[in-house]
């Protein structure tokens, strides 16, 4: 009667309150319950894969819940930052044409995969990249031109290394993958894919 | 949906998508480059959509209903699906839902299983065996749920959220499509939060967006082009999760069942219109 006057918000705290004693956090931790056991093991996805990390709890939010707070961005961002680990070597570029193998590929980690395969990126799957792959998704920004928008100077390299190893350093719960992070690319790969953003031959740069 | 695009299945859709295409897409700037990618697509889909091979499972799924099966030897029309025993006509849009004689809130495949194991007498390993077909093992759950579903069609999505078990699926669902876990960090959002987006060439539902969900639940199940099969929404959801780098979802469980809950009710008034086809 009343109800429908009522504002959305409301209306779904309503919901919640007629489950008398589900809070929010009750409603987590039977969500993570039953999906621990709805969940099997399979091949190399193992159910230690619905443990969550500091970044991921901060970062599954509902559009109803309120906006992370600034000071959780910034401790993600200082976090995840301290973790990179850049190649010894001190050399960023691999080989574009190796990144772009890398790119184009979207097998790794999941059960279906062979675990002794390297992973890919499948940067494609949500970045443009180059002119001529046209079969490019668009969760991501287009890199089209990364290096020769940005400039191909070492700092520049440093970041898109960082970027691809650990975006949560620099964006709070962005949507991309922590590529070196959480071991799915190897040091090689990442440094192959870094060429293909900034080498000035790569075709993203021309 | 495909988060992983170069399974040999995606690079044969996508080099067919490819050559249909690759002609306009030559010349055009990139805006309307996207635009008229989205635009053939569409087109491309239109054309399938003309005899779906969906007909064939729903006629089969109706002999699996009528006949009499199982070591008990009878049909599953005594099976109350929500609207009482035997009634089939409508009764997707009003799934899934709280059933009191097996107390616990239940989807089409879920309801289908203890139909076959309470009234049948298979057991559960038996009436679970394939719940996905491939060309030398066909689904008899799929072949069943095309049937029924076919007998939805036109019917708007009106699933119940009154029981408190409803409601805690409901809940719990929402926060399983928000929960970002494994090596990527994926969550359902993370493909499918936003409108406008695309994986590779394909466009993804935004199911927090009321249109995009109605529009993406009311299609399925869906015959796929690409394998050959009518897959359901437990399918959808195992593969789903498959490529989020999850381990593997069960047939029928609780989280599946609370996930479907909170995107029945996401599409709350859409027209079914499934078995549908898709790539």
């Amino acid at each position: 009667m009343r109800m429908r006057h009522l504002p959305i918000a409301t209306l779904a705290a309503a919901l919640v309150a007629g489950c008398a004693t589900m809070s929010d956090s009750d409603v987590s931790q039977r969500a993570v319950a039953m999906m621990k056991s709805s969940f099997k093991e399979r091949g190399q996805a193992k159910l230690d894969r619905l443990d969550q990390d500091e970044v991921q709890a901060l970062c599954s939010r509902k559009p109803d819940d309120p906006a992370l707070p600034r000071a959780a961005e910034e401790r993600i961002n200082a976090t995840q930052k301290a973790a990179i680990r850049y190649p010894a070597d001190g050399k960023l570029l691999g080989d574009w044409r190796a990144g772009e193998k890398i790119a184009q590929t979207g097998v790794g980690k999941q059960y279906s995969d062979d675990p002794k395969r390297p992973a890919g990126g499948n940067c494609y799957a949500c970045h443009q990249m180059t002119k001529k792959e046209i079969s490019y998704g668009t969760i991501g920004p287009s890199l089209y031109n990364f290096g020769k928008i940005r400039g191909y100077g070492e700092d520049m390299q440093t970041y898109a290394y960082g970027k691809v190893y650990n975006p949560q350093a620099y964006t709070a719960c962005s949507n991309m993958p922590r590529f070196g992070h959480n071991g799915i690319l190897t040091e090689q790969q990442i440094k192959d894919v870094v060429a293909l953003l900034m080498d000035p031959q790569s075709p993203v740069n021309k | 949906m495909n988060l992983n695009k170069v399974t040999p299945m995606s690079i044969r859709t996508n080099a067919l998508a490819g050559l249909v295409f690759a002609a306009q897409l030559a010349m055009a700037p990139a805006s309307a480059q996207d635009k008229s990618i989205a635009e053939e697509i569409a087109r491309y889909r239109q054309l399938l959509q003309d005899g779906n091979p969906a007909e064939l499972w729903e006629a089969r799924g109706e002999g699996l209903w009528k006949e009499k099966r199982g070591p008990k030897k009878i049909s599953l029309e005594q099976c109350d699906l929500g609207k009482g025993p035997g009634v089939v006509k409508g009764v997707y849009a009003v799934l899934p839902r709280y059933f009191p004689d097996a107390d616990r809130v239940m989807d089409l495949e879920t309801r289908l299983v203890y139909c076959m194991t309470t009234q049948q007498g298979y057991s559960e390993a038996e009436a679970t065996k394939t719940p996905y077909g491939s060309s030398n093992r066909r689904s008899d759950i799929e072949a069943l749920v095309a049937y029924i579903t076919s007998e939805s069609r036109g019917e708007k999505m009106n699933a119940p959220l009154n029981h408190p078990k409803e409601k805690e699926a409901y809940l719990i669902g929402e926060k399983m499509f928000y929960f970002r876990g494994g090596p990527h960090d994926f969550a359902c959002t993370t493909c499918h939060g936003e409108s406008g987006k695309r994986i590779r060439l394909q466009d993804l539902p935004n199911l927090s967006d009321p249109e995009d969900a109605k529009r993406a639940y009311t299609t399925w199940p869906a015959y796929r082009v690409s394998q050959g099969e009518v897959r359901t929404m437990q399918w959808r959801l195992y593969d789903c999760f498959r490529q989020q780098r999850f381990p593997e979802l069960k047939f029928t469980s609780d989280a599946s069942i609370a996930l479907t809950t909170f995107l029945a009710h996401k599409a709350q008034g859409g027209v079914l219109d499934a078995p549908a086809l898709k790539r």
